[in-house]
C-alpha cells in the first residue's frame, strides 16, 4: 500500500462541491504534480491531505489514509502529531506565511519543540542548521529578523526550511513559487528538487504551471473543476494528453508547442462549484462534446498509460 | 447589493425588523408628540402641582390620566418623554449633519489635493479624536455657559449642541472619505473627467461621493446613536438642554434627585427610552455593516 | 519607521497640541476671568481699576499677556482659585489620586475581562455563551455612563443597601502626599460602584474590538500555516492570533483612554467621587475660572502623556518599528 492513499475525496462548501471524488495516491519518495486552472480544486486538494478546510467547507466524503491511518477521521489532537511533523506544507504567498510579529527563530523552534521533546538550545541549534540547507545566508544572524527584514525569496526559503524541521515523509507544496520573481522561481524550485532527493521526501506539488512539472514530478493528475480528469506517468501525459482538457492545455504551453505555430487557448472558462454543467463538466468549452457527455459524469478510467475521465477517449485520437 | 436582495435580508433578519419597527414608532411618537401627546408639558395652563409625583398606572396610587405618572411639577411623564425624544433626536441628527458636512468636506480636499491640505487636515483629525469628543464638548460648553451666563445659555442650548458635537467629530467621515477618495482618484475615470474640462469639484462629488456612500450610510446609523447619548451626557451634566425645553438627558437629570427619595419612574422612564431608542439605532447600525460590509477605516 | 525619528515627531505633536490648549486656556482667562474680582471689592473707582489694570499688566498686548500666562504656567503658577484661595493647580493635584485610582481600577477590570471575553467570542463565535455575551456587548454599549451608575446605585445602594452610594470612604495619606483608597476596605467598597460604572462603557467596547480583530487574524494565511505546523491550539490563539490583534487594540484603546477621562466626569458626579471631574463641574457652576483653566491644562497633559505613552508601547510592540542599530 502506498504512503499516502486518498480515495474518492469530497469536499464540500454547504450545497457546492469543491472536490467531487478526487482519487490519487504517493508512494515513499515519489513526486506528484496536481496541475490545473486557479479554482479547480486543487488548493483544496492540498489542504484537504491534512484536514485543514477553512470554514465552511468541510470533507463530505472519501478518505484520506497516510501510513495505514485515516487522517479525514483523525481527531486535531492526533493529526497536530502528523501536520508539521510527518506531513509538512509549504504555502503559496511567502509575504502572508510567515507571522509578522515573531522572529524567524520563534516560528521555526516552535515546529520543533511541538514535535519533539528537546531544548531551546538544541531547536535553535536545528533551526539554524536548516536555514543553512536552504542556502539562507548567514543563518546563525538570520534566525533573529523578523519575516519584514526579508526579501521575498528568502522567505520562502525559511518556509521551506521550516517545513524540513522535523525531516517529514511528505510535503505539500502549494504553488510555492508562484508568489515570486521569476528569476527566482527556477533556484527555490531546485532548491526543493534537491531536499527531497537527498533525503528521500515524497512531494505533492500543487501548480498551474505544466512546465514545472514537467521538470520535477514522475507522477501528473490534472484537475478540472473539483476532479482529476487525467492522471498517469508525467511522460507520458505530456507526450501523449489523451483527454481534451489536458490537449488543451498543452496547447497553450509555448514550449510544448512546436516553434512558431499559433498557442492554442481552451475557449470559455472554466464553471465555478455553484454552477457546474450536467455531466462531463468540460463539455462546454470542449470540441468534441457530444450529447452523451452532457448525460452522466464520465468515471477516470485507465487507458493506455494513463486514467481519463472522457468517454470519447478511444474515439478522438 | 440590489434594494432587493437587500430588503430580502432585512426581512429575513427579525432583529433588524424588530430594531427598525421600534426606532420607526420612536421616530413617529417624537415627531408627532404635540398631537399625540396626551398634554402639552410645558403649556402652565395643561399642568397642576395637585398631580405631581403620581406614580405610573400599574403602581397604587397611579392615574389612569398619566400612564407612566407625573414628576415633580405634575408634568406626564408619558408627555414630557415624547417631547424630549424629539429634542434629543434633532440634536442627535443635527450634530451628525454638522458632521457629515464638514467630514465630507475635509476629506474630499485631502484626499483629492494631497500635499500638505491633507497632512494638515489629517494631522488635525488625530489631535481631535485623540482628545475624546465628549471632553471637547464638555470644555466648550462649559466655557460657553461661564461666558454667556445661565439663563442667555439657555436659549442657545440647541444649537450648541449641534456644533459642538457636529464640530468634535468630524474626522470619522473624512477619515473614511479620504480612503475612499485615494483609491477612486486613481481610477481612470476621474482623469478622464479632469480631462473633459469638468471643474475639480463637480468630479469630486459627482463620481467620487457616490462610491463612499456605503460606508458613510453605516457610519451616519452609529454616530447618530452616539450623538444623542453624547448630548444626553452633556445635558445629565447640566451643559445641555434647559428645564423648560429638556431632552431625555435633561429628563434624566431632574429627576436623578428623586430617585433616593422614592420616585424612581421620573428617571426610569426617560432612561428606558433612552436606551431603547440607541439600542435600535445600535442594532440597525450593526447589521448594517455586517450586511453591507463597507470598508471602513481604521486605526490612524 | 525609525524610533527616534518617531519619537522626535512625537514629542512635537504633542507639544503643540500643548501649546493650542494653552492659547485656549489664557483666552477663557482674558475673557471670563476678572483677576480684579478678587483682588478688589465693588467699591474701588473706575480710575483705580485702570491703574490697577495697568499695574497688572491686563492691559498689555495679548501675545505680551499670553507669554506672561506661559511663563506662569511652565512654572506650575496657573492662578489662584476663587473659591477655594489657593493656587488653582494644587486644588487640581490634591483631587488627582482619586480620579487617578478609578481610572486604574476600572481599566484594569476592562483589561481584564475584555481580552479573555474578547478571544473566547471570536474562538468560539457560534456558541451560546458567546451569543449572550455578544448581545449583552451591544446593550451594554446602548446605556449611558450615568445610566449605569444612576441604576448600580438604586440597585446596590438604595435597593439592597450592600455598597456605599457616594464619596471615596476611609483613605490612607502616603508618605507623598498621595491620598488613596486602596489601602482600606471601605475605601474598596466605595470604588466597586463607580469603576463598574466607568469600565461599563469600555468594556463592550473592547470586547467587540477584540473579537473582530481576533477573527480576522484567525483567518490569515500564518495562522493556517500555525496550524499546518502542528503547533498546539493555545500557541496558535494566543502567540499568533492574539499577538496580532494587540496592534490594533493598542491603538484604538489608545483614544479611548482620553474617553474614559471625560467619562470620569459624569461618574464622578453621580457617585459625588471626589475627583478631579466633579471638582470641574463644581468649578464651572461657581465660575471659578482659574480652577476651570488648571483642571483644562492638567487634563491636556494628562492626554498628550497617555497618547504618547500608548504610542510608545504600539512601537514597542510592532516590529515593524524599527530600533536603531538594529540590523535591516
Amino acid at each position: 500500500m502506498a504512503l499516502l492513499d486518498i480515495t474518492d475525496l469530497e469536499v464540500s462548501f454547504g450545497p457546492h462541491q469543491a472536490l467531487r471524488g478526487v482519487s490519487f495516491s504517493l508512494d515513499r519518495g515519489e513526486r506528484l504534480g496536481i496541475v490545473g486552472e486557479s479554482g479547480a480544486g486543487k488548493s483544496m486538494a492540498a489542504f484537504a491531505i491534512i484536514n485543514l478546510i477553512s470554514d465552511p467547507g468541510r470533507i463530505s466524503g472519501g478518505s484520506v489514509t497516510f501510513d495505514g491511518q485515516r487522517l479525514d477521521t483523525m481527531d486535531t489532537e492526533a493529526l497536530r502529531t502528523i501536520r508539521g511533523n510527518r506531513i509538512a506544507m509549504i504555502f503559496q504567498d511567502p509575504m502572508m506565511t510567515l507571522n509578522p510579529v515573531l522572529t524567524i527563530g520563534e516560528q521555526m523552534t516552535e515546529t520543533l519543540l511541538a514535535h519533539r521533546s528537546m531544548s531551546m538550545a538544541e531547536a535553535r541549534r536545528i533551526a539554524v542548521e536548516k536555514l543553512d540547507l536552504v542556502a539562507v545566508p548567514s543563518p546563525a544572524a538570520r534566525i533573529d529578523n523578523y519575516p519584514h527584514e526579508l526579501s521575498g525569496g528568502l522567505r520562502q526559503r525559511v518556509v521551506i526550511a521550516i517545513s524540513l524541521l522535523c525531516d517529514p515523509e511528505i510535503i505539500i507544496a502549494d504553488e510555492p513559487t508562484t508568489a515570486l520573481d521569476v528569476t527566482i522561481q527556477a533556484e527555490i524550485m531546485a532548491l526543493l528538487m534537491r531536499l527531497c532527493d537527498e533525503s528521500d521526501m515524497g512531494l505533492v506539488l500543487i501548480t498551474h504551471d505544466l512546465a514545472v512539472v514537467s521538470e520535477s514530478c514522475q507522477r501528473l493528475a490534472v484537475m478540472y473543476a473539483g476532479k482529476i480528469i487525467e492522471q498517469g506517468a508525467t511522460d507520458a501525459i505530456l507526450t501523449a494528453p489523451r483527454h481534451p482538457y489536458t490537449r488543451g492545455l498543452i496547447g497553450a504551453l509555448p514550449q510544448m508547442n512546436s516553434r512558431g505555430g499559433l498557442l492554442k487557448q481552451i475557449r470559455g472558462s472554466m464553471p465555478g462549484i455553484d454552477d457546474l454543467p450536467t455531466g462531463c463538466a468540460f463539455h462546454p468549452r470542449c470540441d468534441f462534446a457530444v450529447d452523451a457527455c452532457r448525460a452522466s459524469v464520465p468515471p477516470l478510467e485507465v487507458h493506455g498509460a494513463q486514467a481519463v475521465a472522457c468517454i470519447r477517449v478511444g474515439e478522438i485520437e | 447589493m440590489t434594494p432587493r436582495a437587500f430588503a430580502a435580508r432585512f426581512f429575513r433578519d427579525p432583529v433588524a425588523v424588530c430594531a427598525a419597527l421600534v426606532l420607526l414608532s420612536l421616530i413617529v411618537m417624537a415627531v408627532l408628540a404635540p398631537f399625540l401627546a396626551p398634554q402639552n408639558p410645558y403649556d402652565p395652563m395643561q399642568i397642576d402641582i395637585m398631580d405631581s409625583e403620581l406614580p405610573p398606572v400599574w403602581i397604587d396610587g397611579g392615574e389612569e390620566r398619566f400612564l407612566f405618572g407625573t414628576d415633580t411639577q405634575g408634568r406626564g411623564i408619558l408627555s414630557t418623554v415624547m417631547y424630549g425624544m424629539g429634542v434629543s433626536l434633532l440634536i442627535g441628527l443635527g450634530a451628525v449633519a454638522v458632521q457629515a458636512f464638514l467630514g465630507i468636506t475635509f476629506g474630499l480636499l485631502a484626499g483629492y489635493y494631497g500635499g500638505w491640505i491633507d497632512s494638515f487636515l489629517m494631522r488635525l483629525a488625530d489631535i481631535q479624536l485623540s482628545l475624546s469628543t465628549l471632553m471637547v464638548a464638555i470644555i466648550a460648553l462649559a466655557i460657553f455657559q461661564a461666558a454667556l451666563g445661565p439663563g442667555a445659555y439657555a436659549d442657545l442650548a440647541l444649537y450648541m449642541l449641534i456644533l459642538v458635537i457636529g464640530i468634535a467629530e468630524w474626522p470619522q467621515y473624512a477619515r473614511t472619505v479620504r480612503a475612499n477618495v485615494q483609491v477612486e482618484k486613481k481610477k481612470e475615470y476621474v482623469d478622464a473627467a479632469r480631462l473633459t474640462g469638468m471643474p475639480s469639484a463637480r468630479i469630486m462629488l459627482r463620481h467620487i461621493l457616490p462610491n463612499t456612500l456605503t460606508p458613510l450610510l453605516v457610519i451616519s446609523t452609529i454616530q447618530v446613536a452616539n450623538a444623542i447619548v453624547s448630548e444626553a451626557a452633556l445635558s445629565f451634566l447640566g451643559l445641555g438642554m434647559p428645564v423648560n425645553r429638556p431632552s431625555l438627558g435633561s429628563l434624566i437629570r431632574s429627576g436623578f434627585e428623586n430617585v433616593f427619595s422614592g420616585q424612581w419612574w421620573i428617571t426610569a422612564i426617560p432612561a428606558v427610552v433612552l436606551v431603547v431608542l440607541i439600542l435600535a439605532i445600535n442594532l440597525l447600525g450593526d447589521w448594517l455593516r455586517d450586511t453591507l460590509n463597507p470598508k471602513l477605516y481604521k486605526g490612524r | 519607521m525609525h524610533l527616534l525619528a518617531f519619537l522626535m515627531r512625537r514629542l512635537v505633536q504633542a507639544a503643540i497640541v500643548m501649546l493650542v490648549i494653552s492659547v485656549i486656556g489664557f483666552s477663557i482667562q482674558s475673557n471670563l476671568g476678572d483677576p480684579l474680582r478678587e483682588l478688589v471689592g465693588q467699591s474701588v473707582s473706575e480710575a483705580e481699576r485702570q491703574l490697577l489694570r495697568d499695574e497688572l499688566g491686563l492691559n498689555d498686548p495679548f501675545w505680551t499677556q499670553y507669554f506672561r500666562f506661559l511663563g506662569n504656567a511652565v512654572q506650575g503658577d496657573l492662578g489662584t482659585s476663587y473659591f477655594f484661595k489657593k493656587p488653582a493647580l494644587e486644588v487640581i493635584l490634591d483631587k488627582f489620586p482619586a480620579t487617578f485610582e478609578l481610572v486604574l481600577v476600572a481599566s484594569v477590570m476592562i483589561v481584564t475581562l475584555a481580552v479573555p471575553i474578547g478571544i473566547y467570542a471570536a474562538l468560539k463565535p457560534e456558541s451560546w455563551g458567546a451569543r449572550i455575551l455578544m448581545t449583552t456587548s451591544i446593550i451594554g454599549i446602548s446605556v449611558p455612563v450615568f445610566l449605569t451608575a444612576i441604576l448600580l446605585i438604586s440597585v446596590f445602594s438604595v435597593g439592597l443597601g450592600w455598597l456605599p452610594s457616594f464619596g471615596r470612604g476611609d483613605t490612607v495619606m502616603l508618605p507623598w502626599g498621595w491620598e488613596t483608597g486602596l489601602l482600606t476596605l471601605d475605601g474598596w467598597e466605595h470604588l466597586i460602584l463607580p469603576s463598574i460604572s466607568l469600565a461599563s462603557i469600555m468594556l463592550p467596547l473592547f470586547i467587540r474590538l477584540i473579537r473582530a480583530e481576533m477573527m480576522e487574524t484567525m483567518r490569515t494565511e500564518y495562522v493556517r500555516f500555525a496550524w499546518a505546523k502542528g503547533i498546539a491550539p493555545r500557541r496558535v490563539w494566543l502567540t499568533h492570533a492574539f499577538r496580532n490583534t494587540l496592534l490594533p487594540v493598542i491603538t484604538v484603546g489608545g483614544v479611548q483612554i482620553g474617553t474614559l477621562i471625560a467619562y470620569t466626569i459624569l461618574t464622578e458626579t453621580v457617585f459625588q467621587w471626589p475627583g478631579m471631574g466633579f471638582l470641574f463641574l463644581e468649578a464651572i457652576n461657581r465660575v471659578d475660572t482659574p480652577l476651570i483653566i488648571a483642571y483644562i491644562i492638567v487634563v491636556g497633559l494628562i492626554f498628550v502623556v497617555v497618547n504618547t505613552i500608548v504610542d510608545l508601547i504600539y512601537t514597542l510592540v510592532n516590529p515593524m518599528m524599527k530600533l536603531p542599530g538594529a540590523a535591516a
